[in-house]
């Protein structure tokens, strides 16, 4: 019986290998082919090169304040999409939680290392201890000039969540729960939302019905300026450190 | 022939690592191997959507030397949108390897085929 099945899974993989080779080397000709067909990189001719860009760029500075055209698009003009991206973040943590949270550790398998804390290991904690200082203050140099440099909220967000697991990884997760633990991270992603969602709503809501919102834009160049943006810098920001330590910190050892 | 492939480097490119991606979630039998592969998927994306928005001879937007004219910068809009790519990839990424580690403790291997033979004698042992 059971060599018969070892014998149909056998003609199974066969086939299976052969007519997925197949699928592929179709889809690469079909792609590449289409490829022909799109417009040619890198010219000036380029359809992606429309009116919309050129509003973008010409009266970005005038209508948001910001240096940084991209940051000035991603959260002026295109500010809800922006806060759909830290919905996306927010709704993965807590699937994340549903699946990780509340395991016992005798649910653990055998063949699962136990998670080791690194109590005694002396180059890690002494690098650390310089470098951790150095990767927050990066990052929070690159959230707040997020309008004036490139960076933004997501990148500075990554840079300070990293900050943030190699602190756990060299000083022990106990030492982390102080300040990031699970109700701490969700008071600070929820409050962030809320005030993101409700300052945008605010200038969505007077801009639509052509009202003055009393946002000062400030001179452009300046780090007070630009509106709202380096506010909700500020909110993805938080956002984004807190989801990612609490990714880490889920899947090493099921907790925050 | 050549001066097309010149032209469309980048898209050819982006196509193939598609692909390779692709197969690499048919042909691998390891979860994680298989979330490497929607990965790459992801990365052909972004080389797509970012090649599309560069031109030669401009710089990236934002403000230098006080021009506001739109032919000194490339197009923002491919950057934002790459944005938006990365931030759903590293959730699903995040969600597809918190279930690998729950099939894992479930049973004790990453090995597609075994989990769904496995999950077969449990049924039989149901019925």
């Amino acid at each position: 019986m059971d060599r018969i099945n070892n014998n149909e899974k056998k003609r199974f993989y066969t086939v299976f290998k052969i007519v997925a080779t197949i699928l592929m080397i179709c889809l690469a000709a079909s792609l590449i082919i289409c490829m022909f067909d799109m417009p040619r990189l890198f010219s000036e001719e380029h359809p992606g090169e429309n009116v919309v860009a050129e509003r973008y760029i010409e009266s970005g500075i005038e209508e948001t304040g910001a240096v940084n055209f991209v940051a000035g698009m991603i959260l002026d003009y295109r500010a809800f999409d922006t806060f759909g991206e830290s919905n996306v973040l927010f709704a993965a943590t807590i699937c994340v939680m549903v699946l990780l949270l509340g395991h016992k550790p005798s649910d653990r398998s055998e063949h699962e290392t136990v998670p080791r804390t690194v109590k005694n290991d002396v180059i890690l904690k002494t690098i650390a201890k310089f470098a951790v200082p150095f990767i927050l203050m990066f990052g929070i140099y690159v959230i707040l000039n997020g309008h004036l440099s490139p960076g933004g909220g997501f990148s500075g967000g990554a840079i300070v969540g990293s900050g943030f697991i190699l602190a756990a990884v060299s000083f022990g997760f106990d030492r982390m729960e102080k300040f990031l633990n699970k109700k701490s991270a969700g008071i600070i992603t929820f409050v962030s939302l809320l005030v993101y969602c409700l300052a945008k709503s605010y200038s969505f809501f007077t801009g639509a019905n052509h009202l003055e919102s009393g946002i000062p834009l400030g001179t452009p160049g300046a780090i007070l300026s630009s509106g709202l943006i380096l506010i909700l810098n500020i909110c993805v920001g938080f956002v984004v450190a807190c989801t990612m330590y609490s990714f880490f910190s889920l899947m090493r050892r099921g907790k925050i | 022939m050549f001066e097309q492939i010149y032209n469309h480097f980048n898209d050819i490119v982006a196509a193939l690592l598609f692909v390779i991606g692709f197969s690499n979630l048919l042909f691998q039998k390891n979860l994680i191997k298989k979330i490497i592969g929607l990965n790459i998927m992801d990365v052909a994306i972004y080389l797509l959507l970012a090649s599309q928005g560069f031109i030669r001879g401009r710089i990236a937007p934002i403000l230098t030397d006080g021009s506001e004219s739109a032919v000194t910068y490339i197009n923002p809009i491919p950057s934002g949108l790459v944005l938006t790519g990365i931030v759903v990839s590293v959730s699903v990424t995040a969600l597809m390897l918190s279930m690998t580690i729950r099939l894992y403790r479930k049973y004790r291997t990453l090995d597609l085929d075994e989990i769904l033979m496995k999950i077969r004698q449990e049924r039989e042992e149901e019925d």
